[in-house]
C-alpha cells in the first residue's frame, strides 16, 4: 500500500488541529521582566522590633489587628489574615535582631509562571498581584513559591490566595507602600531595585564587619525586589533558607519546550508508523485490513 | 425512532436500559451485595461532596498552607489519569502498530480511560477553590505554566476519549449511519489520542520541576516527565492485564460468541510490560545519580523509596518477564497487580507523601476527603458496570470483527 490521498489527508488535519493549539498556546509569551522595578532594601539591624508595619499593613489591606508583642517569643509565618509579620532572633545574648517577612516579590516569580490562568502576574512596576476573578483555587501559586508565601482561606466556599502586594495600589499612586511609610528606624528603604542593590552593596563595603557579605534576595530564585541586609544568618530570622540561585520559571522551560516538538512530530511519525504495519501485514498476506477497507 | 418501535416489540427503555427486563424485575436484579455496599458509599459521599462546596475545603479536609495538595490531586488526579493511560497504549498497539490480536481489549481500556478522566476532572473540580473559574483557562493562557499544558491536554484528551466512545455508543443505539464515518476517524483520533497522552502524562511530572526544594530528592529529578511517562505506558499495560481478566471473568457471558483468548493476550501484555518496567527501573536509578541522592538511601525515606523501587518495579518486572517466558499467566497477573499498586505509591509519593518532606506538619487526609475520593471510584465502576452490560464494549461488533486476523 502506498500512502494516498486519503491518508495524507489524515495526516494534515491532525498536525493542523495540533499545530493550532500550540499557535494558541505561542500567543501570549511572558516578556522579560525589568530588572529596575520597584523594591525595597530591608537593613534588620536597623529594625527595633516595633511592629509598625505590621499594624500599617493590616489597615491597608483591611485585615484584623496584630496581636500583642507576646507573639515576638514564638516563630511565625504569614497567613491569610497577616500578610507580613515580624521574627525575633538574639545576634548574641540581649541584642535582639528582627525581620519582617512578606512576599518577596520575586524578579521572575515561580507563582505568577505556574499559574495557568494568569490570575498571579508580575507588574511592570514591580509588584506581583493577584486577581481572585480569575483564580480558579488550584493552589500551585503555594506549591510553586520556593518562599511558601501565598496563604489561602480554606475556611470559606469562595477561597482567595492572599499575600502582600507591595501595595501595588499605594504605587500606583506615587506612594510608598504602607509599611515603609511607618517604618520609624530607616530599616526599611523604598526604592528602585538596581539602586538599592547598590546601596545595600555599599553599607556592606563601608562595614565590612557589621554585615554578612551577602544581600538576602540578590541571587535568590534568581533575584528579588525585597533584599534583605543581615549580621545574622537569614534562617535565625525566619527567611528561607537554601533556596536555588536560579529563575524559577528556568526550571520548566525546558519541558515546555517539547509540547510544539510533539504535537508537529508524533502525528506525521505515527502514521508513517501505522502506513508501514498495514503494508507489513499486508505483505504477510492478512486480508483482513483490506477487507475492512471495503467495508469501511 | 418512533417507526422503528413497532407496538409488539419492546420498547426502546425496556430493551436497551433494563436489558430486555420488566421495570420491577431489573429493579429487584438491582439488589447485591456490591450495590448494597456502593449505595451505602454514595449515600455518604453525595452529602459530603455538598457539605465541600457549602462549608469549604477547610471543614471538609486536612489541607493546609503547607500541603496546598491531598489525596483528590495525589490519589483521584494524578492516579486517575495514569491509570487511564491503558486506552492510548492499546489503542497505539491496536491501531496504529498493528497489533490486531488485541483488538478484543482496546474498547475496554478506551472505556476505563474515559471514566478515569471523568473521575479525574469530577475529583479536580472538588479540589478547585473556585471550581466556577475552570472556563478562564479558555481565556487567560498562562503559557509559563505546566498546569496549563495539562489544563488544555486534559480538555482535548477528554475530547478524544468521549469521540472514540461515541463508537460503542451509537453501535448501542443503532445509528449506523453515524457509525461508518466515527470508524474511518479513529485511527486519527489514536494519534491524538498518543500525542496529548505523551504530553500531559508527562507534564503531570513536569508539574513538580518548579518545586526543587519541596519534593525529596530521591523523587525530585530534573528529567522527572521521562519517569512519569514511561510509567505511564506501565500503568496502561498493567491496567488492561488486570481489567480484562477482571472483567472477562465478570462479564464473561458478555463477550459474545467469539471465544477471546485472554491467557494468550496477558502473556504478550507481560513480555511488553517486562521490558518497559525495566528500562523504567534504571531510569529510577538514572534519577537518583542525576539527583546526586545516594546519601538519602540511608536514611528512612531511602527504604521507603526501595519499597517502591524494589518492591513495585523491579519485582512486578520479574514476574513478568517469568511469566511471560516460562508461561505462567498467574505470574503476569500478580506482576500487573503490583504494577498497578507501584504506579499508584510513585503518584502519591510524589505529590503527597514525599512533598514537604522537610515539614514538621504532615498531611493525613480527614476520613471525609477518603470517602468523596472512594465515592468518585464508585460511581466510575458503576459507569463501567452499566455501560458494558448494554453496549458493545467486551464483544466486539460485527464489523469491527473484520479488522481481526
Amino acid at each position: 500500500m502506498r500512502i494516498g490521498r486519503r491518508e495524507l489527508l489524515q495526516v494534515a488535519a491532525a498536525t493542523a488541529a495540533t499545530a493550532a493549539v500550540g499557535g494558541a498556546a505561542r500567543a501570549a509569551e511572558t516578556g522579560p521582566v525589568p530588572q529596575d522595578g520597584a523594591g525595597m532594601l530591608v537593613d534588620t539591624t536597623l529594625c527595633v522590633g516595633c511592629r509598625a508595619c505590621e499594624a500599617a499593613c493590616a489597615e491597608a489591606n483591611q485585615l484584623p489587628d496584630p496581636p500583642g508583642d507576646e507573639v515576638l517569643a514564638t516563630r511565625r509565618d504569614t497567613s491569610e489574615t497577616a500578610f507580613t509579620v515580624v521574627n525575633r532572633t538574639e545576634k548574641a545574648p540581649g541584642i535582639a535582631r528582627y525581620a519582617k517577612k512578606q512576599c518577596m516579590h520575586c524578579v521572575a516569580p515561580a507563582c505568577a509562571s505556574a499559574c495557568p490562568v494568569r490570575a498571579m502576574n508580575k507588574l511592570p512596576g514591580g509588584p506581583v498581584v493577584y486577581d481572585a476573578e480569575r483564580c480558579m483555587g488550584c493552589r500551585y501559586c503555594m506549591l510553586a513559591c520556593p518562599f511558601d508565601v501565598p496563604k489561602y482561606e480554606y475556611g470559606s466556599n469562595a477561597p482567595r490566595v492572599r499575600k502582600c502586594s507591595f501595595c501595588a495600589a499605594r504605587q500606583a499612586a506615587g506612594e510608598k507602600p504602607a509599611c515603609a511609610e511607618v517604618c520609624p528606624s530607616g530599616a526599611l528603604t523604598f526604592g528602585r531595585r538596581t539602586e538599592l542593590l547598590e546601596i545595600a552593596k555599599t553599607r556592606i563595603y563601608t562595614n565590612p564587619d557589621r554585615y554578612l557579605h551577602h544581600v538576602y534576595g540578590e541571587t535568590e530564585a534568581g533575584g528579588t525586589s525585597w533584599l534583605y541586609l543581615t549580621d545574622v544568618e537569614p534562617e535565625l530570622l525566619a527567611l528561607k533558607g537554601g533556596v536555588p540561585g536560579k529563575a524559577y520559571p528556568e526550571l520548566v522551560s525546558g519541558a515546555l519546550a517539547a509540547p510544539p516538538l510533539v504535537m508537529t512530530l508524533w502525528p506525521p511519525l505515527l502514521m508513517g508508523l501505522y502506513a508501514f504495519a498495514r503494508r507489513r501485514g499486508e505483505g504477510e498476506g492478512e486480508a483482513a485490513s483490506r477487507k475492512e477497507e471495503s467495508h469501511g | 425512532m418512533a417507526e422503528i418501535l413497532a407496538p409488539a416489540q419492546p420498547s426502546f427503555v425496556q430493551e436497551k436500559i433494563l436489558l430486555g427486563m420488566r421495570p420491577r424485575e431489573y429493579v429487584r436484579n438491582l439488589v447485591t451485595p456490591f450495590n448494597v455496599a456502593a449505595a451505602a458509599i454514595l449515600a455518604v459521599g453525595l452529602p459530603l461532596l455538598v457539605l465541600r462546596f457549602w462549608k469549604g475545603l477547610g471543614a471538609t479536609t486536612h489541607l493546609s498552607q503547607s500541603t496546598p495538595w491531598g489525596i483528590w490531586i495525589g490519589f483521584d488526579m494524578m492516579t486517575g489519569i495514569v491509570l487511564a493511560a491503558g486506552g492510548f497504549t492499546i489503542g497505539a498497539a491496536v491501531q496504529i502498530f498493528g497489533l490486531k490480536r488485541y483488538h478484543a481489549i482496546e474498547r475496554p481500556a478506551i472505556l476505563t480511560a474515559f471514566l478515569g478522566y471523568v473521575m479525574a476532572v469530577c475529583g479536580l473540580l472538588a479540589d478547585l477553590g473556585r471550581p466556577w473559574n475552570i472556563i478562564q483557562a479558555l481565556f487567560h493562557y498562562g503559557t509559563a505554566s505546566v498546569l496549563f499544558e495539562v489544563a488544555w491536554c486534559v480538555m482535548c484528551y477528554s475530547t478524544v476519549l468521549a469521540l472514540e466512545f461515541t463508537l460503542p455508543f451509537l453501535e448501542w443505539l443503532g445509528w449506523d449511519r453515524w457509525v461508518v464515518p466515527l470508524r474511518k476517524a479513529l485511527i486519527a483520533l489514536t494519534v491524538l489520542s498518543v500525542v496529548f497522552s505523551t504530553m500531559h502524562q508527562s507534564a503531570l511530572g513536569s508539574l513538580f520541576l518548579i518545586m526543587p526544594t519541596r519534593l525529596h530528592p530521591l523523587w525530585y529529578s530534573s528529567t522527572i516527565y521521562v519517569l512519569f511517562f514511561v510509567s505511564a505506558v506501565i500503568a496502561g499495560i498493567c491496567m488492561v492485564i488486570v481489567e480484562s481478566s477482571l472483567s472477562h471473568r465478570i462479564f464473561g457471558d458478555k463477550s459474545g460468541g467469539h471465544h477471546v483468548d485472554v491467557d494468550e493476550l496477558t502473556l504478550g501484555l507481560g513480555k511488553a510490560g517486562a521490558m518497559v518496567t525495566f528500562a523504567y527501573f534504571f531510569l529510577k536509578l538514572q534519577g537518583v545519580v542525576d539527583g546526586h541522592a545516594w546519601h538519602h538511601l540511608a536514611t528512612g525515606w531511602g527504604a521507603w523509596f526501595g519499597v517502591e523501587v524494589l518492591g513495585f518495579v523491579l519485582l512486578p518486572c520479574l514476574l513478568f518477564a517469568y511469566g511471560a517466558r516460562e508461561r505462567k499467566v498467574r505470574a503476569v497477573r500478580i506482576g500487573a497487580v503490583l504494577g498497578v499498586l507501584g504506579i499508584v505509591l510513585n503518584r502519591l509519593n510524589v505529590s503527597v507523601i514525599a512533598l514537604n518532606w522537610q515539614s514538621t506538619n504532615r498531611y493525613v487526609p480527614s476520613w471525609m476527603e477518603v470517602v468523596i475520593s472512594l465515592t468518585l471510584v464508585t460511581i466510575g465502576l458503576l459507569l463501567f458496570r452499566w455501560i458494558v452490560n448494554r453496549m458493545p464494549i467486551l464483544q466486539a461488533s460485527e464489523a469491527a470483527e473484520g479488522s481481526r486476523p
